[in-house]
């Protein structure tokens, strides 16, 4: 049984039954989803949870499903990785990286948010589903859609990566690139969606997809052994990861399965697409819209529907924020990779990006414990690095020549050790 | 000016559940005070209550958001094609 009462505006407080909408009538408001806590608590425990299955229905009690869920039962519970290693280098103590660049099927956070979305559509009796995506989720709706024998739309932009392209293409949804940046292709599936009466994952079903966000934070905790890191770094887009982090970890206070302080939560953007820092920073409630322009196409929404939610949830937290250009983010890129073999997308190294200026800037303190979200895998947006990385040496299949290299790669090795020793001392 | 606004979802209700309405109006507010005309209470449901647009309406003529253009003071001429759009999840 689950534990949902109904739908409420999360501005004016107005009610709805269950059903595919997402804005109140009332005031335009996004609707959430409303549970019943008193009933939760009375049965949730962390044995309860441990014993639920390997994937992110272990937290179904705090999800919006009725009945078994049958999508995504390899999705979420992904590694969080102790970055020693990383944490040298940034100069810190504790330091974490929670990775959904191996999140199944599609590699990317969105696994998360669309078997939450899927099951309820499925529940709801539609059997078509769609998404307005900037690649990631488009990639996880084709895939999901098809194991579950949905039929399927995807709409994206059309200057997408390759990869991205590919990954939904693959699956053989109906594929729709719209002449345009997101935002763009997001108001047409606006329409759509009015018209033709489809689930649009994010759109119609935004109040139970994005309730798919809060298990990285579950998970982050219950992988910390039950106990929440003290400061957490997320990539901010459209604005949903973020303020629902902030409320899974209030739950998880709330209903005693941790304990201590909330986290102070950190929003990280890329500086061509940064409406929500900009307004952080300059104490402003208006999230002024922009054009995007930045290699994180992941995240490169100039209108961010939740924008004032995140700031609200990094405000009342404590944290702060800050944007990443696009040589940062290649180069955090680039540092992820070569100290913790993680190769994530431009989304993944503004993130690390924006945590190594919140660090610099002691914003967050070297000696207290961080998480950084890692929302993308690297192998979909090999572009944004390409140039970036060295290619390689090509041999004749001889010995000698090897024997030539290795001897030419030993020096330079040796002359590179020798000068970072002058510069150390 | 004679613009076409489409209407959501949301708002049909106001309309007799015309997806699309006739309005007129020099600019977007305009606009706007004519659809109220029409449709008692809609602009309540757009506008706050010191008259600007609502945090999750967007606007939009043409197809390009009024926040980038002068907001309610953007000028129309005949046959422009409004479309008022609830705000959405990224993806």
């Amino acid at each position: 049984m689950g534990h949902v009462i109904g739908l409420r505006c999360h501005e004016c407080g107005s009610k709805y039954e269950q059903q595919a909408v997402h804005v109140c009538e009332e005031c335009f408001g996004p609707l959430e989803v409303e549970y019943d806590y008193d009933a939760i608590k009375r049965t949730l425990t962390r044995e309860r949870i441990e014993s639920g299955p390997a994937n992110l229905w272990r937290y179904r009690d705090l999800l919006p499903v009725e009945g078994e869920p049958a999508i995504g039962p390899h999705s979420g519970l992904t590694p969080l990785v102790r970055a020693d290693r990383l944490a040298r280098q940034l100069g810190v103590r504790e330091l974490y990286v929670k990775d959904d660049s191996v999140n199944h099927p599609t590699f990317s956070y969105k696994d998360r948010v669309v078997p939450v979305a899927l099951a309820k559509a499925v529940e709801l009796g539609f059997t078509t589903v769609a998404c307005a995506s900037t690649g990631n989720l488009a990639n996880s709706v084709s895939a999901h859609a098809t194991k579950a024998g949905l039929d399927c739309y995807i709409f994206i932009p059309d200057n997408l990566e390759r990869g991205k392209v590919l990954g939904s293409a693959i699956y053989a949804p109906k594929l729709v690139a719209v002449r345009g940046n997101y935002d763009d292709v997001n108001r047409l599936c606006s329409e759509i969606a009015d018209k033709y009466g489809w689930a649009f994952v994010n759109i119609n079903l935004r109040p139970y997809y994005t309730e798919g966000a809060k298990t990285y934070a579950y998970e982050i905790a219950e992988q910390l052994g039950w106990r929440l890191p003290q400061h957490v770094v997320v990539p901010t887009a459209g604005g949903t990861i973020l303020p629902k982090l902030a409320l899974a970890f209030d739950e998880l206070l709330e209903l005693g399965l941790v304990e201590g302080e909330r986290p102070k939560i950190y929003t990280a953007q890329a500086a061509g697409s940064a409406p929500v820092v900009t307004a952080l920073h300059a104490g402003s409630d208006t999230i002024t819209p922009v054009k995007p322009d930045t290699i994180a196409k992941s995240i490169a929404i100039g209108d961010p529907a939740d924008g004032f939610y995140v700031l609200e949830a990094v405000r009342r937290s404590g944290g702060w924020g800050e944007a990443a250009s696009d040589p940062e983010i290649v180069e955090a890129i680039k540092l992820l990779a070569r100290s913790e073999g993680i190769f994530t997308e431009p989304a993944g190294g503004v993130t690390l990006a924006a945590t190594r200026k919140l660090i610099e800037q002691g914003r967050i303190p070297a000696d207290e414990s961080i998480a950084v979200c890692i929302t993308g895998n690297g192998y979909k947006t090999v572009e944004a690095v390409a140039d970036e990385v060295e290619k390689g040496h090509v041999i004749d299949a001889r010995l000698a020549d090897f024997d030539d290299l290795h001897r030419g790669l030993n020096s330079r090795e040796s002359q590179e050790k020798v000068a970072e020793k002058t510069i150390a001392s | 000016m004679p613009v076409q606004v489409r209407i959501p979802t949301p708002l049909r209700k106001f309309t007799g559940n015309s997806e699309e309405v006739s309005a007129d109006g020099a600019t977007v507010g305009n606009v706007v005070e004519d659809l109220e005309r029409q449709y008692s209470g809609i602009k309540e449901r757009l506008c706050d209550d010191d008259g600007k647009v609502r945090r999750f309406v967007n606007i939009y003529v043409n197809g390009d958001d009024i926040r980038f253009l002068s907001n309610l003071d953007t000028a129309l001429k005949d046959g422009d094609e409004i479309s008022i759009v609830p705000a959405i999840a990224g993806g």
